[in-house]
């Protein structure tokens, strides 16, 4: 099935205060779709004084936000989840559309994870509690927790909606009030977003606003106003913003990337069963979306007696991803998501040729037929050593780095050689070796016998230069709300000190 | 000839000059990780305190050119070449100065030679 192109407006505005509010400076830039190189809409270049106006708009609306009962956010999240799921198709469409990923990932996985993201934490706000603690028979200590205030959200461009929802649901569970600054690459479908659930949204609590990072992500940051900031994008910038945080003393949450193993023991290959066919596709889940994730397992370790067998799986595996037109829900590649990115892969692609790696499958751009404007890159394979560059930089594309190891150590020792620490993928049949393994790695998830999974219930982030903080699960909640300590004594008696 | 691990394209020069007009001094940091990782951030040289442990690659217009000491090890048999891309459209999230004005600086690379 081929989906169609829906009809957008011709120009977005800034989504402030629960209104559509144009830009100060009345300037926009153009949003070109990856898919096909063509025009989606036109898109506001924010300027400071528009950041202001978002601050404020937040400020106001936590006057009563913070007042909402746990059962009133509850139900506005559970709000939120139920009108994103009822156009659901409308969001996947876009989301392909402005990011270049596939139909069918958005449609199975960035959608329907979005919906449950904010179920989630309409759910776990309902359960949970602060804590008592009974320190003699007059005093009692009670931790109560309290948002943060307005928090700035800054939102990566490869999962545009889940990213947003990974950010925008603990806050807003918390009481927070947000300003969300979505990637100028990908804006559109956060404002989609926002039209969708306005409905449902008190004014000014969730506030959009657009443009270039340079300019007005710093006014942000630095906005005396803004209580916290959240990042995901790379490390430099992470720096600067963990820079900006120390002028106002506030916390930073950075999500800064990876170079993630994914190691095959010889186990793997011990029967030609289902197990064996899960590992293949573990390792070829590094073409998913189109290889721009965080967490790709863009470093392949497998042991040395199982090399020759298991490659030649995963290469037919490879050579049957059909890429072409990522509308069509058949497709199983898409884009990439700009024309930057497509030529930054195609540098590094060069660069492993020039550093002496073996390519095995791919290494060049694909002519698309159908949209030859548009970004695509062929899933490409490596062989060489974990001192190549191409095995220690972060491509986010579709390129995959594979080398042997000939035991437990030496994996242990390459997957850990990095100077990031996000994800990590272990496939075994043996649960010691597993153990070993899962304990030894450097890293904020280590997925075991499956990858790419993000349930909500789980928690993720980085060691090392992979950033600060966790995202999803319910402790992320901590990171939006301050504990305030009510320490209170039931006894007449003064302590007789003065 | 001095080794020169850092040097930028007229075009790349161009836009540093157009920046500094309006921003004054300005440093460049090779930034790596998620999504526009791996490229260079230009910032306001008052704004950035480059990491005291960061190695310094050279000068490109003027501008300090500075790299994380664990990146270096791998860069360290690569010139960067500084260029610049126009980018209307589809720019990153990163707080790189250029991109308002609707550029991205890019590193190209090439291996170092044995006489250099």
């Amino acid at each position: 099935m081929v989906y169609s192109k829906p009809v957008y407006q011709s120009q977005y505005e800034n989504f402030i205060g629960g209104e559509w509010i144009a830009p100060i400076n009345g300037e926009y830039f153009d949003n070109l779709s990856p898919v096909d190189g063509e025009l989606l809409t036109k898109i506001p270049r924010s300027s400071t004084a528009d950041v202001d106006a978002a601050v404020t708009a937040a400020k106001k609306a936590f006057e009563s936000y913070k007042h909402f009962s746990v059962i009133q956010r509850s139900d506005m999240l559970n709000k939120i989840a139920d009108k994103i799921e009822a156009n659901l198709e409308f969001l996947a469409i876009s989301e392909t559309l402005d990011n270049g990923k596939a139909v069918r990932e958005t449609l199975a996985a960035d959608l329907p994870l979005v919906v449950d993201h904010f179920r989630y934490f309409a759910a776990v706000i309902r359960s949970e509690a602060g804590s008592v603690a009974d320190l003699d028979e007059n005093t009692i200590s009670q931790e109560i927790y309290e948002p943060l205030g307005v928090v700035a959200q800054i939102i990566p461009w490869n999962f545009p909606l889940l990213m947003a929802a990974w950010k925008i649901a603990p806050a807003l569970a918390a009481g927070n009030c947000v300003v969300i600054k979505p990637a100028s690459a990908t804006p559109l479908s956060i404002l989609l977003l926002m039209e969708t659930i306005q409905e449902v949204l008190p004014k000014g609590v969730v506030n959009v606003i657009n443009g270039a990072g340079g300019k007005i992500g710093k006014h942000l940051s630095t906005h005396p106003d803004i209580k916290k900031v959240g990042f995901t994008g790379e490390t430099t910038t992470g720096q600067l913003i963990m820079q900006y945080a120390t002028e106002n003393i506030i916390p930073s949450t950075l999500e800064l990337g990876g170079k993630s193993p994914n190691i095959f023991f010889p186990s793997v290959m011990a029967q030609d069963d289902d197990f064996l066919d899960k590992a293949i596709e573990g390792l070829v889940l590094f073409a998913f979306n189109s290889g721009e994730v965080c967490t790709c397992p863009s470093r392949a370790l497998i042991h040395e007696s199982i090399y020759e067998p298991f490659m030649k799986r995963v290469l037919e595996r490879v050579k049957a991803i059909s890429q072409e037109n990522p509308l069509d829900a058949s497709t199983k590649m898409g884009a990439q998501a700009s024309l930057n990115q497509k030529e930054k892969i195609l540098e590094y692609i060069r660069i492993g040729k020039e550093e002496g790696a073996q390519c095995l499958i791919g290494g060049e751009a694909y002519e698309n037929k159908t949209y030859p404007k548009g970004n695509y890159i062929q899933p490409t394979i490596f062989k060489g050593h974990n001192k190549m560059r191409i095995f220690q930089e972060e491509i986010f594309g579709p390129v995959l780095c594979v080398t042997t190891f000939k035991d437990e150590a030496e994996a242990l020792s390459i997957a850990n050689d990095t100077i990031y620490g996000l994800g990590s993928g272990v496939w075994s049949r043996d649960m010691h070796e597993v153990h070993r393994m899962s304990r030894g790695i450097e890293a904020g998830r280590v997925w075991v016998n499956c990858y790419h999974l993000y349930p909500s219930h789980a928690s993720f982030g980085g060691y090392k230069k992979s950033g600060i903080g966790r995202e999803t699960h319910m402790m992320m909640l901590n990171a939006y709300r301050h504990t305030k300590n009510i320490l209170t004594s039931f006894t007449q008696k003064p302590l007789g000190f003065f | 000839m001095a080794l020169q691990r850092v040097v930028a394209t007229p075009e790349a020069l161009n836009v540093i000059e157009l920046l500094k007009k309006e921003y004054g001094e300005l440093v460049f940091n090779q930034s790596g990780g998620c999504c526009d990782g791996t490229a260079p951030m230009c910032y306001e040289k008052k704004d950035f305190h480059v990491p005291s442990r960061n190695v310094k690659l050279g000068e490109v217009g003027g501008c300090e050119f500075f790299i994380d000491p664990d990146q270096f090890e791998y860069f360290r048999y690569c010139q960067i070449i500084l260029d610049v891309k126009e980018e209307k459209s589809a720019f990153g999230n990163s707080f790189s100065l250029e991109i308002d004005e609707g550029y991205q600086f890019i590193t190209l690379s090439r291996l170092l030679q044995s006489d250099e």
